[in-house]
């Protein structure tokens, strides 16, 4: 039941991150699914262990707090505020959504993990994902498309979470580097493909000439 | 035929202009006017009842059809929402169907009478309204076939009954998507705030009032109350969602139901005055985040 609320604010904050063009706006909701998934180890059965613990506290410090703050620096700096001209409109991305939705719900309750929490852990993931995915391909600024990356690993952790009995930590702190590490060079080239080119725009980069 | 049921439908009849009376003073007060008197709605549709009627030589019987058709069609509709505890007269199996269509028909005669015009004004606005009540259909369809699927019941009386399984427990969160789904459609239908503006008359923006222009007199005043009745139905079937509870004492359901109503009333003069209008091109994506959260609903409802 609880878990429920917790799953349905995550399909809403997927639906803002279609629908919604103000990069603030995407931050805010990335940083608050970094919350969420940092509360959603405590769903887990058994009893609080320090793997519970630690999951929780680092993923919300990192994808709470600390990637939320480099993004909204790097957009800064970069200057861009909002994503102008999508190759895919944002009634359109709704939805797109929306049928992504259903197909993950289709292709997650047949892959429910025996360890899951819940029923829904499988589908969530893999809307997570694809929404991530359709960020990544739809937008044109690179900004959007790291957020969209973001978004991807969110759906990683998800799955990861569901099996986090069984699995090491260590996977899931590896995961996590390799996202910060990430989140660190594109903060970095973004600034200066700004720099160089006066935008942002990654379809325009394939024009270059030497 | 029950008692309460015909009470029912004649504060349908009676009241729902008085909802209008109520927005239009809540957004007065929010403004800091006085505002016009609550019952000046009804003042206003017995004056265009009193009015003659101009009608324009390139019509034909079209646009005379339009509103008497729409306005008797949204009159049927009432007998069909049940209100405050009390079942609808007319109650069936899959009465929320013709409900929905009975609605899709109303719109349809209006966007008649609008083309019959031959204005290209009124063209576009019929498709515009054409294209919002397409995305804000299915959201209706998904928002009642959750209700439905979450009781078993397959009636709008038997769904908002008592003894409806509606409110048992651990529902709340998929219940409360719903709402919100319904109360985005029910401003959207309305033609309130986020989707259309009701005072605006600039041309550019409008949709439902530009497709009533060339309406006068009794015309205008049968659109005019149809568009009451249909704030009123939908509101009813919001509420309903709402509130499933019942006191076990009719009067007091019915009393709670009328101001519950009023109370949406209020609130769409709130959101009407902290709210501006949305651009054009952004309502299809707000219908759709409506359809998105109903269908949400449907997911954990089939799950439950």
């Amino acid at each position: 039941m609880t878990i429920d609320i917790l799953w349905i604010l995550f399909i809403v904050s997927n639906f803002f991150l279609l629908g919604s063009s103000r990069l603030h706006t995407y931050i805010r909701v990335i940083s608050l699914q970094g919350f969420l998934l940092s509360v959603l180890p405590w769903f887990s059965e058994g009893p609080v262990s320090g793997h519970i613990v630690a999951m929780s506290l680092i993923n919300g410090s990192t994808k709470g707090i600390l990637f939320p703050w480099l993004l909204s620096q790097a957009i800064r700096r970069a200057e861009v505020r909002r994503e102008i001209e999508p190759f895919i409109g944002y009634g359109s991305s709704l939805f797109i959504g929306l049928l992504g939705l259903l197909t993950s719900f289709w292709i997650g309750n047949r892959l429910i993990p025996p360890t899951a929490t819940s029923v829904f852990t499988a589908a969530m993931a893999l809307f997570t994902l694809f929404v991530g995915l359709f960020l990544i391909m739809s937008r044109r600024k690179a900004i959007t498309q790291a957020l969209g990356y973001l978004v991807m690993e969110n759906g990683i952790s998800i799955l990861g979470m569901a099996l986090l009995q069984h699995d090491p930590v260590v996977v899931e702190l590896g995961i996590l580097l390799d996202a910060f590490a990430a989140i660190f060079v594109m903060g970095i080239i973004m600034f200066h493909i700004n720099q160089e080119f006066d935008h942002m725009d990654t379809d325009r980069l394939n024009q270059l000439k030497d | 035929m029950n008692p309460s049921s015909l009470l029912c439908l004649l504060a349908a009849w009676t009241l729902s202009p008085l909802l209008l009376g109520i927005i239009n003073r809540t957004k007065a007060v929010f403004a800091g006017r006085r505002g016009s008197p609550l019952l000046q709605p009804y003042h206003d549709l017995l004056k265009l009842f009193r009015k003659d009627l101009v009608i324009s030589r390139t019509t034909t019987w079209v646009f005379v059809a339009g509103p008497l058709a729409g306005c008797a069609i949204l009159g049927m509709s009432t007998f069909l929402i049940p209100f405050g505890g009390s079942p609808s007269i007319l109650r069936f199996s899959g009465d929320m169907i013709l409900f929905a269509y009975l609605l899709g028909l109303a719109r349809f005669m209006t966007v008649l009478a609008a083309l019959d015009t031959g204005s290209s004004f009124e063209g576009m606005g019929a498709s515009r309204e054409v294209q919002f009540s397409a995305l804000a259909e299915p959201t209706l369809f998904l928002a009642l076939a959750g209700l439905t699927l979450s009781t078993g019941e397959l009636s709008l009386s038997g769904l908002f009954s008592a003894n409806s399984t509606l409110h048992r427990g651990g529902m709340a969160v998929p219940l409360a998507l719903i709402a919100v789904a319904l109360f985005i459609l029910f401003l959207a239908e309305n033609a309130r705030i986020p989707v259309d503006d009701p005072n605006t008359h600039l041309e550019l923006t409008m949709i439902h009032e530009v497709m009533v222009l060339d309406h006068s007199g009794p015309l205008l005043g049968l659109i005019q109350y149809g568009a009451a009745l249909k704030l009123w139905v939908l509101g009813a079937i919001l509420w309903n969602t709402l509130w499933p509870f019942s006191t076990g004492h009719n009067g007091a359901d019915a009393g709670i139901a009328l101001v519950g109503m009023m109370g949406l009333a209020v609130g769409v003069g709130v959101v009407e005055s902290v709210m501006a209008r949305l651009r054009l091109l952004r309502v299809p994506a707000l219908l759709t985040g409506a359809g998105a959260l109903a269908l949400i609903s449907l997911i954990f409802i089939a799950r439950l």
